[in-house]
């Protein structure tokens, strides 16, 4: 198959796929881009989230163009990004035209309960996955539990956090690279 | 010309927007006043729907507010204008990033970004977390003695089931879609 149509398939498949924000994407983006297609890697996919964070757009639409990117250059990167958006367009289009009412069907807030407490359940998988290749060292496990406690429970922008942790990255490096 | 303006409006909230779909609340609820397009209630409602559909909830909610005030094309056009600016940032970026994926530098960032973009996402599933698997609400009247009125038990039950269940081999295959429609199932037949 044409690579463009594969990538612009796949994209599209992950929006169908994802009920919430961006870090919902994560567990389909896993399976799809990472394990099934081998598009890019885990730690590729860890980078993209962490530039996600901090640039302009949502992360949904950064990780999407950065894949697309990774696997064809720039029309690639645009490509992607519209098959993930196709799936919200048509379906919502669908929804508010004939179903405005949607979120108030009682087995559709049933059934979304439902989806949540999985998609949490997911995640947590998904996370587990990332952190093994993410945080490699005690220096690595020490900025995680600061950034975690920093945007959980103070709450910091990502913004901030990501830029710190950038620095604090570079930091690291260079004092390590004096002892040598 | 109504459709170069809501092209405009969304190109705006997708360029000073940083972050997840919530971070484009704001801008939507400003937009809102400015332009009179729709309220607070018919952006509660978007929200709502935006988030128990399938698809990010920020391209959900672009869309949904491109409907309301233009119709299918409306979708298009906002959608398109929410997306522009990631796509014309992110591609600047990548580029960057592949010229100097040896440099020293860039290597170091990386070193201090990875583990932080674990814990932000960590961050953000601990948030659907508590509004999913916990009655934030009831905390108030709690005490001692009724300390499980705290938890949604159908949900932690399910959470248990799914991640459990995930661990093992021939469930890990499956696709999280056919994980995600089984719990939608349950959530209907248990009531959740």
């Amino acid at each position: 198959m044409n690579l463009y149509l594969d990538l612009y398939l796949t994209m599209a498949k992950v929006g169908v796929c994802t009920f919430g924000g961006g870090y919902a994407m994560l567990p389909i983006l896993q399976r799809d881009v990472v394990e099934k297609k081998g598009w890019i890697t885990e730690e590729e996919l860890t980078d993209y989230y962490a530039v996600g964070q901090c640039t302009p757009g949502i992360i949904a639409i950064n990780t999407a163009t950065f894949t697309g990117y990774k696997v064809k250059g720039n029309l690639g990167g645009v490509i992607a990004t519209l098959g993930m958006a196709t799936p919200s367009v048509i379906i919502i289009a669908l929804i508010a035209a004939f179903l405005s009412h949607f979120a108030d069907i009682p087995w559709v807030v049933h059934a979304f309960a439902g989806v949540r407490a999985c998609v949490c359940a997911l995640v947590l998988s998904s996370v587990i996955k990332l952190f093994k290749g993410a945080v490699v060292d005690r220096a690595g496990l020490v900025l995680f539990a600061i950034v975690l406690i920093l945007s959980s429970f103070v709450g910091l922008p990502s913004v901030l956090l990501v830029v710190l942790a950038g620095l604090a990255g570079l930091g690291l490096r260079q004092i390590r690279g004096w002892r040598r | 010309m109504i459709f170069l303006r809501l092209f405009g409006e969304f190109f705006c909230t997708g360029l000073f927007s940083v972050g997840g779909g919530l971070a484009t609340i704001p801008f939507l609820q400003d937009m809102g006043l400015r332009t009179g397009w729709f309220d607070a209630v018919d952006l509660a409602n978007m929200m709502a729907v935006s988030e128990s559909t399938p698809g990010p909830m920020g391209i959900n909610m672009a869309t949904y507010v491109g409907f309301t005030v233009a119709g299918v094309p409306g979708c298009v056009i906002a959608t398109l204008g929410l997306v522009a600016p990631s796509i014309l940032v992110i591609l600047i970026i990548a580029h960057f990033l592949e010229k100097f994926r040896n440099s020293r530098l860039v290597d170091g960032v990386f070193y201090g970004l990875r583990p932080a973009s674990v814990a932000l996402i960590s961050s953000a599933g601990l948030e659907v977390a508590r509004t999913s698997l916990l009655h934030w609400d009831a905390l108030e009247g709690l005490t001692a003695g009724n300390w499980f009125l705290l938890f949604h038990w159908k949900a932690v039950a399910l959470f248990a089931a799914v991640f459990l269940l995930y661990q093992f081999t021939p469930v890990k295959k499956l696709h999280p879609i056919l994980l995600i429609a089984a719990s939608a199932l349950a959530g209907i037949v248990f009531q959740m």
